[in-house]
């Protein structure tokens, strides 16, 4: 099920501002892959890129190639609804969808892939539901709006409506920003199940996360402001939080930059 | 900085500390004050170490309640003026009204006997804004959706301009461009669709001329404006997590309308929609200038005819004696019960997906 990605000089531009330049990087399948750095460094950007939302915002752009098991997903023929389908995306601040009830929200993405009978609906929203680890708190109360839930609540309810149409990867941009450390638990050991089906990519600003989660460890970086961000360093997440090669990433790690 | 003397002031108590703190520039007073152990704000004098600030008697806050208190009681004081006169006059005359006020077709106040029925008038009223409603309806939110989620951004904001611009336009000259320009496209229009769709009873023989087809597409026109911006301004608010939640699902375009915006813009449209029919219901001088001004009740909408509680004030006003103002009135009633009944209606509507909507805000 879950496939490997591939980042081939991946550039990508707001406009006039590069905003990431020339990413080498290479995730493998069910793993989880961490990406950190400091603020405005383009982990974000890139995560973007992967299932093109990056394009999303007027004026950006991406070049070089990425590939999932070596299909560019930049190709002119490519749907790109398809791409996204195929790699789904948690966002930093939860948003459940505020007009929808919490199986509305589960089931959103499946009814956009035109699935209408309600048996099929109802069984794909509890599995995804019960695989969020969400099951049990809302199970009896499926009708009732999914922003009336806590916030860790409704990030796992985006975790459900992501993986319900069963992706092969899952991006999270900072998924547990917004949330209290209890949730930020539920949510990465989460991670640790999901990873079993899954390719995972996180951007996290905390280290500790990153280190708790991550197989691997990529760490991005910029010069100065208004430079491009570059991938410093990816390796094992324990190989970069013992002994890194770099003396940036060292610096970021222990706290002396960033 | 401007307000610490101002304060001392008030205070009042005439400490030594705080004359000196007038001798000083505003802009100083702080420094002046440190020894109060609050740097900012000045020991005001009062009591021994460290009293606070009595509560002033009279002050902007005070002032500013008993404005806007006066003010909102002004609107009630307005209300109940206008509905103790309209009441005031239209009870002699349905008084004297020996036809039934609700059913009978026509309007002849100034007869002895006098006799009129607002049943023709309301039902014109109606018909009239409903269909405005139905043809500006889709078309404007088919706008305010292009502007807000596919023009590029220049050109939104440039469209969107010269639409604000149409609602400037006032209605006299619908009514007038109406009445001499567009009456004979509309009666040609009237033909072809009693030719071809004869068979809807709505589409009925001719004359055509003043319908209530002609008078409720200029009505759409001018009702056009109003929903369009007000939609494209909720449409635009839709917050971008959840556009993009729709996206990253794999939502084409539309699919993320769909998902994302037009649920979400929901009751801001039901509210400029309402508000359109409010536009359309009390529209007076287009459609005194537009409609036929017949009194009979007719689903026919192509045939010469038509007429509304507004127009038929403006165009019967000048003629009337008492009880054919007090008549009048009387229609100026009903229009507003109507307009209410709209509103309830729209309100009822909104609230019924509260437990929604409260949790978008």
């Amino acid at each position: 099920m879950a496939k490997r990605i591939e980042a081939t000089d991946v550039t990508a531009y707001y406009g006039g501002f590069k905003a990431i330049e020339n990413i080498n990087l290479t995730v493998e399948p069910k793993t989880v892959t961490a990406l950190i750095g400091p603020s405005g460094c383009g982990k974000s950007t890139f995560l973007r890129s992967i299932n093109r939302m990056h394009e999303v915002l007027p004026g950006a752009r991406v070049e070089g190639s990425l590939t999932i098991d070596n299909q560019d997903i930049y190709d002119r023929d490519v749907d790109v609804t398809a791409v996204r389908r195929m790699i789904g995306m948690v966002f930093q601040r939860p948003n459940p969808f505020p007009t929808m009830s919490i199986f509305e929200n589960v089931v959103a993405g499946l009814r956009l892939n035109g699935v209408r009978r309600k048996s099929i609906l109802e069984e794909a929203a509890e599995k995804a539901l019960r695989s969020a680890n969400l099951w049990d708190e809302v199970k009896d109360r499926l009708g009732k709006p999914g922003a009336g839930l806590s916030g860790g609540q409704q990030q796992r309810l985006c975790i459900a409506r992501t993986i319900a149409v069963e992706p092969q990867v899952v991006l999270m941009d900072e998924p547990c920003s917004a949330l209290d450390p209890i949730s930020t638990l539920a949510i990465e050991d989460l991670m640790f199940q999901l990873k079993d089906k899954f390719t995972i990519i996180i951007v996290t600003h905390n280290m500790q996360q990153a280190a708790r989660v991550s197989d691997r460890t990529a760490f991005f970086s910029i010069e100065k402001t208004g430079d491009p961000g570059r991938l410093i360093e990816y390796d094992n997440t324990q190989k970069i939080f013992s002994n890194p090669s770099q003396k940036k990433t060292e610096d970021y790690i222990t706290g002396r930059f960033g | 900085m401007g307000d610490t003397p101002h304060r001392s002031a008030h205070a009042g108590t005439g400490g030594t500390r705080v004359a000196t703190s007038h001798e000083w520039p505003a802009g100083a007073s702080a420094r002046v004050a440190e020894p109060s152990g609050i740097p900012g704000i000045p020991d005001n004098g009062l009591g021994g170490g460290g009293g606070l600030p009595r509560a002033r008697a009279f002050g902007a806050e005070r002032a500013f309640r008993g404005l806007t208190l006066a003010a909102g009681t002004t609107v009630l004081v307005v209300i109940a003026a206008i509905a103790i006169f309209l009441i005031a006059k239209a009870v002699p005359a349905l008084r004297v009204n020996t036809e039934s006020f609700w059913t009978f077709e026509g309007w002849f106040p100034n007869d002895d006997p006098p006799k009129f029925g607002i049943g023709a008038l309301a039902f014109g009223t109606v018909l009239s804004s409903l269909l405005a409603l139905l043809m500006a309806v889709p078309v404007a939110l088919g706008i305010a959706l292009y502007l807000s989620h596919y023009a590029p951004r220049r050109l939104g904001n440039a469209l969107g301009f010269l639409i604000d611009l149409l609602a400037a336009v006032p209605s006299v000259v619908f009514g007038l461009w109406g009445r001499d320009y567009f009456a004979q496209p509309v009666a040609d229009l009237s033909a072809w669709l009693n030719k071809y769709f004869g068979w809807i009873p709505i589409f009925g023989e001719g004359p055509y001329g003043s319908s209530i087809l002609l008078g409720s597409v200029v009505l759409a026109i001018m009702v056009l404006p109003i929903v369009t911006s007000l939609s494209r301004e909720v449409f635009r608010q839709t917050p971008t997590a959840n556009e993009e939640a729709a996206l990253a699902l794999g939502a084409t375009r539309w699919e993320m309308v769909r998902t994302a915006v037009l649920p979400y813009g929901r009751p801001g449209v039901i509210a400029a929609v309402m508000l359109g029919l409010g536009r359309a219901l009390g529209e007076t001088i287009a459609l005194a200038l537009t409609l036929g001004s017949t009194y009979a009740i007719s689903f026919n909408i192509l045939q010469s005819g038509g007429n509304s509680i507004a127009a038929n004030i403006a165009n019967r006003f000048a003629e009337a004696n008492d009880t054919g103002r007090g008549a009048l009135i009387a229609s100026g009633l009903v229009l507003f019960a109507i307009t209410l009944m709209v509103n309830i209606t729209a309100r009822a509507i909104i609230y019924r997906r509260r437990e929604f909507t409260e949790s978008a805000a």
